[in-house]
């Protein structure tokens, strides 16, 4: 088997994997779910992602030793992930062939030859890891951006949050009702594009962006063997750069860091003699440099290094933005944001779709990562769910234990993980602004006893004085009315008398009567001229700040459509003590039994 | 310039020709305009009335003369006094026949496990299946549209487990499922969208409740659980609640209910969350008489129908009584 076929197998097998990881992450225990298949396993063995998160929290998070491996196989054999593991390249390969076909070699071997502009992702790397360096103390820490332009992260991201929701609109196989990113625009335009350009050059991404694939090229700089000349007679026909991958000048001197172990120069040369997998380095010379200059270099480092006090700049710190509630677990935000590497895998497992991906609105520096939407998705944050923080691969979102998330067991003390606190607008909450029954909130309030409760009231109802003309029985006749039947038969209303403390439950009327509950009527029925008062029964939310743990289910649930008159903001959230709200005294302490 | 582009004239003799045929093609495409034009033509454009109104009703479910029937069955294993309770009516036989495709509306509203009571018990749930199926119903099919998100509602509750052990059908609500539907005189249920894909080629429909507390309905249990049948923005109607409730009790008229008092929620509901808000009162009610088993219901709460003012004014309308005591209920002890 020519060694070209191996690596188009193994493309396709690791594609076919990643495929295969994306689908199966959703939480159930079906062979055909989440169960126990690593659904991160690509975003553990990408080195960018442990370095990057190295480099900001100066330690390695468990998984990430995957990376290791990748690192010791570039070092040793060359950038073989790119050639051979790497889903993104399989595609951008493919869409590249695909591009191929219709030129004409001379054509691609022009396309195929090397560019100075491939050292832009040199920089671009510089930059990020740059960014990321810069950590002096708790003052500065590093800011970790490589998400944006990971390739691994991307393709999760853009996979999982556009292009299997996009399938499932068609089939709908996958989610019941479809499932939604906002943003979903701009992630998925990104990727089109990026796949698209292939058709232009091949492997555009690969070539020119790829900040994976600058750090594995820095790696494969000394690598102990490479593609290389033999020595033997070459007639220089250049037939190598026809399906060149990597635009790496097989043909001599060789550039080592761009070679994408495609294999291909293998195939195309017509004598099979001159080139060859060998000892470096290669009989036909080699350029081992990046084509990076020095001052580029300092540019693209101060450049990444200045993003640090740029973002401290901002004020975020203090001015922190109430709308960005993060899944439970989530470490506080600084080192959330130095752990991040928006992959979005834990968007992706969220049951209920209400994890999303932020958008600018959070700030730039949010972008991708992960925040609740109460309006988006099937519901809020689930009770019983703690799915994000086991699919987190960088320890962002903490795994949390059912115990530790509701504050049970061993965590009794420390009560249940709060991700923010829900307010209720009473300028827009039907009960207390415009005198309409609701507590749709207070029904789906999931903690007990609930942090919703209810303030009860009974208001006189607009225009709802009204002058007895005539009583029989339980029924008294109005003067003047001209009531819409049934309008007070809800079984809201009641009818006060002037010396009554509380009304009377009214059961029907119709234009000109009321006829309240016949076994609660009056001994003495009153007099004509009486003027009684029809009550509403109001029930209004009040929300309990010591057991409300953010999770938006009321927030969901508001039929208050647009702008919802419970919304839940970060305050109060555990996982920074700056935000909280209650006095320590009165938040740590259950002042009602909790299950026995 | 030259102009190599330029088009020699036409021949004369072809000219006439090339006319009609011109002149033909052009009528031909603007008869195609204007048939593709009728064919597509709005006739009731948005915002006009008449658009989906159709009144779209279920039929009705139960069974002639079997009339208003109730056991009420006290112990604690809800499989036994489901079983006895049904034997008190009859047998399963009375209303289940060969051939039967059966729906069961549980209340799996809430992602929480079934130990908190907040959802139908999977036991009852899965027991009904297989009554159903040994009675010689051809499908059971199980469905809810529920509050929290469907899947880990009837993954957490136990049910979509339970009932496909015992041989049912789940049917989680897609989107394909909701039609609007119209209850004809009612107020509430106009054009709204209703959760009616399950119900495709049903002859017979179940429901089984927990019997729960609610802040704003009072109470929440065999009629209440119709609401999982409303799709769309149904949170709106908590303005009136009681009303519709008492629409949903006209509109959906099952085969038999079963209301579930084995563990009662006494506070904190409908959501419960803790075993302290619940309260062993061991009582299963069988019945055809939704009314007249919420009725009873709402004793085990400590309350009566008339805390619950939906209870009277579905009596009004001819969906049942509230007093159960009238139906002569079967009373059984497990024990």
């Amino acid at each position: 088997m020519k060694i070209s076929t191996a690596r188009r197998l193994a493309q396709i097998f690791f594609f076919a994997t990643f495929v295969w990881l994306a689908l199966v992450a959703t939480v159930g225990t079906g062979w055909t779910q989440w169960r126990g298949w690593p659904i991160a396993w690509f975003l553990q063995l990408d080195p960018l992602a442990a370095i990057g998160t190295a480099l900001t929290t100066h330690s390695l998070h468990p998984g990430l030793a995957w990376a290791l491996a990748t690192i010791v196989v570039t070092i040793v054999l060359g950038r073989v992930f790119c050639g051979f593991v790497c889903p993104f390249g399989a595609i951008h390969q493919f869409v590249g062939w695909l591009g191929r076909r219709v030129r004409r070699p001379k054509e691609n071997m022009a396309v195929n030859a090397y560019r100075p502009a491939q050292a832009v992702k040199y920089y671009i790397l510089i930059a990020l890891l740059g960014a990321a360096a810069f950590s002096t103390g708790s003052a500065f820490v590093g800011r970790l951006h490589i998400g944006l332009l990971d390739p691994i992260s991307l393709l999760n991201r853009s996979f999982n949050l556009v292009v299997l929701p996009a399938g499932d609109l068609v089939f709908e196989r996958w989610f019941p009702g479809g499932r939604f990113s906002s943003g979903a625009a701009l992630i998925g335009g990104l990727f089109v594009a990026f796949v698209l350009l292939n058709l232009w050059v091949p492997r555009f991404y690969c070539r020119f962006v790829c900040p994976l694939g600058a750090l594995l090229g820095v790696l494969a700089r000394r690598t102990l063997w490479s593609i290389g000349k033999t020595g033997r007679k070459c007639s220089e026909c250049a037939l190598c750069d026809v399906d060149c991958e990597g635009a790496c000048n097989p043909m001599g001197p060789i550039r080592v860091s761009e070679c994408l172990m495609c294999m291909n120069c293998l195939d195309t040369c017509p004598s099979a003699e001159p080139l060859g997998y060998l000892k470096r380095p290669s009989r036909g010379g080699e350029v081992t440099a990046h084509g990076v200059t020095r001052r580029g270099f300092l540019a693209a480092a101060v450049g990444g290094l200045s993003a640090v006090p740029l973002a401290r700049l901002g004020g975020a710190r203090t001015a922190w933005a109430p709308a960005l509630v993060r899944p439970p677990g989530s470490v506080a935000e600084e080192e959330f944001l130095a752990r991040c590497i928006k992959c979005c895998e834990c968007v992706r497992v969220c049951p209920t779709n209400v994890l999303q991906p932020a958008t600018f609105e959070h700030g730039w520096e949010a972008l991708w990562t992960p925040v609740l939407n109460n309006r988006i998705g099937t519901s809020g944050c689930q009770l019983n769910c703690i799915a994000c923080g086991q699919a987190c691969p960088t320890g962002a979102i903490r795994p949390l234990s059912l115990d530790e998330k509701q504050g049970l067991g061993d965590f009794k003390a420390a009560g249940p993980v709060r991700i923010g606190l829900a307010g209720v607008d009473r300028g827009r909450c039907l009960p207390w602004a415009m005198d309409r029954p609701c507590i749709v909130c207070e029904e789906n309030c999931p903690v007990t006893p609930k942090a919703i409760y209810v303030s009860e009231i009974r208001q006189t109802v607009r225009d709802g004085v009204l002058e007895v003309a005539s009583a029989d029985g339980a029924t008294l006749r109005i003067r003047g009315a001209t009531l819409a039947t049934g309008q007070f038969a809800s079984g809201d209303y009641s009818c006060k008398l002037p010396a009554e403390e509380r009304g009377r439950a009214i059961v029907a009327n119709t234009g000109d009567t009321l006829t309240i509950d016949g076994a609660a009527a009056w001994s003495e029925p009153p007099v004509p001229g009486t003027r009684v008062e029809v009550q509403i029964r109001l029930q209004r939310p009040v929300v309990d700040p010591a057991r409300c743990i953010g999770c938006g289910v009321c927030e969901h649930e508001c039929p208050m459509n647009g702008l919802r008159a419970i919304r839940v903001t970060a305050d109060n959230e555990t996982r920074d003590p700056r935000h909280s709200v209650l006095l320590a005294a009165h938040a740590a302490t259950p002042s009602l039994p909790s299950n026995p | 310039m030259n102009a190599p582009d330029s088009i020699p004239p036409p021949e004369p003799s072809q000219t006439r020709r090339a006319f009609l045929r011109n002149s033909l093609k052009a009528g031909a495409a603007i008869a195609a305009t204007g048939g593709i034009a009728a064919l597509v033509w709005d006739r009731h454009p948005p915002g006009t009335l008449g658009r989906g109104e159709a009144a779209l009703s279920l039929p009705d479910f139960s069974v002639r003369d079997e009339g208003g029937k109730m056991a009420i069955i006290t112990g604690a294993d809800r499989v036994r006094t489901l079983r006895r309770g049904l034997d008190a009516l009859g047998g399963i036989g009375r209303f289940i026949k060969r051939g039967d495709r059966v729906l069961v509306k549980v209340n799996a509203a809430f992602a929480a496990p079934a130990i908190l009571s907040a959802t139908t018990h999977p036991d009852v749930a899965a027991e009904l299946v297989r009554l159903c199926r040994a009675a010689g119903a051809s499908e059971v099919i199980v469905t809810d549209n529920p509050i929290n998100d469907p899947e880990s509602c009837f993954a957490l509750t136990g049910i979509g487990a339970a009932v496909a052990a015992a041989g049912g059908t789940l049917a989680l609500p897609r989107a394909g499922d909701f039609a609007n539907g119209t209850l004809a005189g009612g107020r509430l249920i106009r054009d709204w969208p209703m959760l009616l894909g399950p119900f495709r080629g049903v002859t017979k429909l179940v429901g089984v409740a927990p019997v729960k507390d609610h802040a704003r309905a009072g109470a929440s249990m065999t009629i209440k659980n119709w609401y999982g049948l409303l799709g769309g923005r149904r949170n709106q109607f908590h303005q009136d609640i009681n009303g519709i409730i008492v629409e949903l009790a006209q509109w959906v008229r099952p085969t038999f209910v079963v209301l579930d008092g084995t563990t009662s929620m006494m506070t904190n509901g409908p959501t419960g969350g803790s075993l302290s808000d619940l309260k062993p009162t061991h009582t299963l009610i069988v019945g055809t008489d939704p009314v007249a088993a919420d009725a009873f219901g709402a004793t085990l709460l400590g309350k009566t129908h008339r805390d619950l003012p939906y209870l009277a004014r579905a009596a009004a309308c001819g969906c049942g009584t509230t007093d159960f005591d009238a139906l002569k209920p079967a009373r059984d002890s497990l024990s």
